[in-house]
């Protein structure tokens, strides 16, 4: 049984509601989306790239979807704040799926930078938005078609030609509700030639009980000599289902920084595509995992090196420990006549119980010989010797496991590009396996407060 | 039975072996490789690049009408003299096979197989079987001159017992004597059917299920000849065991099954050659090779593939699908695959370790070229079961022309398997921008004691080191020959001293006009 019907019933009874609540513009692909859908199926358990997570089993359950767009009073700045100390962002908001409007403080800037809810932005600026909304992200794939057909609001960024915009936009999704319900969002983010941004994302849950799903399709298009950083930071419950796809487009010389860390969460399948169609483009993938308990991570990812000439570095980490599993399924592409390519992809995990279990295929697919090209996985635990030579000079045992755990994430850490944030994350990082979970700490929110 | 009789008048005339057909298919320049001292071979083949193994024996052979049905499997069965299970055994294969479907998940393009257009028997006539090598069809035995296996030679020089198995039946196994003295069994696999059926029912099919896939379950069904081996308990076999296959009549599929049974504390080395004939069409071959390995017991098995691998332009070869497995049952056991592919239209197999005993090893060393428009996808599947098993897999591909080579490997570490420890290498190389390499590893590890290690590297062959040679008046074709077998040495050096030298040659010859 597919679990897309569900979702395409859902379509045929309230499509009209659906699109009143939506924009003209992402109305128009609802019905190529709804065509795509027709005879698809949800990937399952065992099918290539989705070894250890059953996407079909994810979408199954009876899911709400917030069709008419029923807003939530709260002011979420006051409710939830997700400071990154010493770094100053503009934030903006998502409570499930509905964006909140009082944070557009961008707006005024006068240089043409759009940040704004992008059903506001495809009503505004209808062209604009249609030239690149679902442009990157196929709908052959059935998650994005699922998304294309039930989004009807999101996030769109737009920098124009050499701006720089220097304040990280802080996108905070906070999940928020009474019942099972699947939030669709959409991030669309554009980059003109010579400009540059910064994006920081947090997923957070405030209904750690309910099971919701949160379903989400980011495109990111990074115009000649673009510069981009994009930290996606997930840190939900045990009941939180998540499955978010990334589908990047470099033009030459741009620059792509990926950093997806999952701290704590319940099932998590994210995907990340990445094209490259410019000479001289470097793109850096960097991913963490911490799971302990049931969680569940699988992160799958794909370089394709479309032209010669460029670079891409990616390193994802994994500990998993108590019953959790992990999985990494990463795809590395170089195609014809497609010289002086360096690609490079390094996985590597630490199993620390018993019951942990972890997968993953890295994968080389090379059409042209004049290249760099290596990756390496390895899944072990941590260095014996060292945990007896701290052992020897009085570190107690949990202590040195700690820090040998944290050292281990350190160079995924470092590759982060904002020092603020960097700080940030170490402390993150090390609360996490100091036992208490990644608890923003100074966050009047305290959206994991729930938890004790 | 008056039936089958029929068939066989009816093949013999339909015999597609007339002497015209051979010798077009054998070119001038396949015959001047043929002569001459080797080192000029090595150049002559390299810049005209002509499959060396190309020439079609003028032999009697029998081959039954295409097509696959359960009477061509009786059929099968009966003009082996089958017994009754192994008929059954046959039969549930061939059902199986009816229901399932090609599997299409390869990093290959193959081409609609039609399997009603393939004969499922072909064997080379002879009078009773040969009592000493006088009696062995002379045609044949130019067959093997060819080759390089020449069976006096082999018998009185290298100390090789070799099984040779020409289409689908096996033609002579020679050293069976001295080899009977210390219990050792090699023989054709119908020929131990007929003496040690309790041995072959016990082993057949333990290790490759006949539903285990596709292939597996066709070849079970129709499987001619092939070799078997049994080594008993505390016997180190004192020289190589080898078999040569070659596919010699038109149309036709092989189809064989060798089965190596090594019992406690016994060694073994075998070998296992193949060539085939230069013709039009593909051919299949799916064959199946089953390994158990007892305790403290040691197997080691080589091939080096050598099978027809299709014109510059991509016609024809042979398409080698083959299901290889070794199943390391004992505690200590060890089981170490060697392989050198140079050959095939399109090469298919992962030769596998089942490590069940503890402290088992299995081992996979492997160097596969691909040329003009070959196709690779070939690797290797450790399954750890037992405690402190460990595996080594090193792997290195080689790219040339418009061919596309991939690693596929898994490695799986099932909960229960503690302390296990794998090492993966898989290196390409890549020789001219229109060739692929690709790797696709898979990791498994259920258990936290365990250690996996995956390394790949992909780059194109050093320009540096072509240029050093070239300074030394090395010319650039003998320069990568050179540093592709510097490069393949680690897997080499693996091989047994006869088959390395043939190898290296062999790596040579493969890789005719991939310079530039």
């Amino acid at each position: 049984m597919s679990s897309i019907k569900q979702y395409t019933d859902i379509f045929h009874a309230y499509g009209s509601a659906i699109d009143a609540h939506s924009a003209p513009v992402l109305n128009a692909l609802r019905p190529d989306a709804l065509k795509a859908l027709e005879n698809a199926t949800m990937p399952r358990k065992g099918d290539e790239d989705y070894e250890t997570t059953d996407l079909n089993e994810l979408f199954a359950p009876d899911y709400g979807v917030n069709i008419n767009r029923v807003n939530l009073t709260a002011d979420p700045a006051e409710a939830f704040r997700c400071d990154v100390p010493n770094m100053s962002t503009s934030p903006y908001y998502f409570f499930n799926d509905v964006y909140h409007h009082d944070a557009d403080t961008l707006a005024s800037r006068g240089d043409g930078v759009i940040v704004s809810s992008l059903r506001k932005a495809a009503i505004e600026h209808p062209e604009l938005v249609a030239r690149h909304y679902a442009r990157i992200a196929p709908l052959s794939n059935p998650q994005v078609a699922l998304n294309t057909l039930l989004a009807q609001d999101g996030i769109f960024v737009y920098v124009p030609r050499n701006v720089v915009l220097e304040r990280t936009l802080q996108l905070v999704n906070i999940m928020n509700v009474a019942q099972p319900v699947m939030a669709v969002r959409r991030v669309l983010v554009v980059l003109e030639d010579g400009a540059q941004a910064r994006m920081l994302v947090c997923d957070h849950t405030q209904s750690r009980d309910v099971q919701c799903l949160s379903n989400q399709v980011i495109e990111i298009s990074l115009g000649e000599g673009a510069t981009f950083d994009y930290y996606d930071l997930e840190a939900t419950a045990s009941s939180s289902r998540r499955a978010s796809t990334l589908w990047a487009q470099q033009a030459a010389g741009s620059n792509l920084l990926i950093d997806g860390i999952t701290l704590a969460n319940g099932i998590t399948r994210n995907g990340y595509h990445i094209s490259i169609n410019g000479e001289h483009a470097e793109t850096s993938l960097l991913g963490m995992a911490i799971a302990s308990g049931e969680q569940h991570v699988d992160n799958h990812t794909y370089i394709g090196h479309n032209v010669g000439h460029c670079h891409s570095n990616e390193l994802f980490k994994y500990v998993l420990d108590d019953r959790a599993t992990g999985a990494f399924s990463g795809k590395i592409l170089v195609a014809e006549n497609a010289p002086k390519v360096e690609a490079y992809q390094s996985n590597r995990n630490v199993c620390a119980s018993p019951a942990a279990k972890m997968f993953t295929k890295p994968q080389l697919e090379i059409y042209t010989d004049d290249v760099k090209c290596s990756h390496g996985a390895t899944v072990g635990q941590l260095d014996q010797d060292a945990l007896f030579y701290m052992r020897t000079r009085g570190i107690p045992e949990h202590d040195a496991r700690t820090l040998l755990m944290q050292a281990f994430m350190s160079d995924v850490i470092d590759g982060v590009r904002i020092e603020a944030l960097k700080d940030r994350l170490h402390h993150l990082v090390e609360k996490r396996f100091a036992g208490a979970l990644a608890d923003c700490g100074e966050c009047s929110g305290k959206c994991l407060r729930n938890k004790k | 039975m008056n039936k089958d009789n029929d068939k066989n008048k009816m093949n013999a005339d339909e015999a597609p072996m007339n002497p015209e057909n051979g010798n077009a298919a054998r070119s001038p320049k396949a015959d001047s490789n043929n002569t001459g001292d080797a080192n000029e071979d090595i150049i002559k083949s390299a810049t005209t690049g002509d499959y060396k193994y190309g020439f079609v024996t003028d032999i009697d052979t029998h081959v039954i009408p295409k097509g696959l049905n359960e009477d061509v499997v009786r059929y099968i069965s009966q003009v082996k003299g089958e017994p009754e299970w192994l008929l059954d055994f046959r039969l549930k294969a061939y059902r199986h096979w009816l229901t399932m479907k090609m599997p299409r998940w390869a990093h290959l393009d193959i081409p609609e197989i039609d399997y009603q257009a393939i004969s499922y028997y072909a064997a080379p006539k002879q009078k009773e079987g040969p009592k000493n090598l006088d009696e062995v069809d002379p045609e044949l035995r130019k067959t093997f001159d060819k080759l390089g296996i020449s069976l006096e030679e082999q018998m009185r020089l290298s100390g090789i017992a070799v099984d040779a198995v020409m289409d689908s039946v096996s033609v002579k196994t020679t050293y069976k004597e001295r080899l009977a003295e210390l219990g050792v069994i090699f023989c054709s696999i119908s020929e131990a059917v007929r003496d040690y059926p309790d041995l072959v029912r016990k082993y057949l099919g333990s290790v490759v299920p006949y539903r285990d896939n596709f292939f597996a379950a066709l070849n079970s069904a129709v499987f001619s000849d092939g070799s078997f081996v049994y080594i008993p308990k505390g016997v180190r076999c004192p020289m190589e065991l080898s078999t040569y296959f070659r596919i010699n009549a038109a149309e036709t599929g092989q189809f064989e099954r060798t089965l190596i049974v090594a019992d406690d504390d016994a060694y073994v080395s075998y070998l296992e050659g193949c060539t085939a004939p230069m013709r039009d069409e593909n051919q299949l071959h799916a064959a199946i090779v089953e390994i158990v390995v007892e305790d403290r017991a040691e197997v080691k098995y080589s091939t080096v593939q050598n099978w027809y691998p299709g014109d510059k332009d991509g016609k024809g070869g042979i398409y080698n699908f083959v299901t290889k497995r070794g199943l390391c049952r004992g505690d200590f056991s060890k089981l170490s695959w060697t392989q050198v592919e140079t050959g095939s239209a399109i090469t298919w197999k992962y030769p596998s370790c089942v490590l069940q005993g503890d402290n088992s090893v299995g081992e996979f060393y492997s160097v596969a070229l691909t040329n003009n428009y070959q196709q690779a996808d070939t690797g290797t599947k450790m399954i750890h079961i037992g405690k402190n098993s460990r595996s080594t897999i090193v792997s290195k591909g080689i790219s040339a022309g418009h061919s596309q080579n991939s690693y596929r490997g898994e490695v799986k570490v099932v909960p229960k398997a503690a302390n296990c420890r794998n090492y993966t290498q898989c290196d390409s190389l890549l020789l001219s921008s229109t060739s692929g390499a690709h790797t696709f590893p898979r990791i498994d590890v259920q258990n936290e004691t365990s250690v996996v290690e995956h390394e790949a590297t992909t780059s194109k062959i050093n320009e540096d080191q072509i240029f050093y040679c070239n300074q030394r008046g090395i010319s650039t074709e003998d320069a990568i020959g050179l540093i592709v077998n510097g490069y393949a040495k680690e897997v080499m050096a693996k091989l047994p001293m006869e088959f390395a030298v043939e190898a290296q040659k062999l790596l040579s010859i493969s890789l005719e006009g991939s310079v530039g």
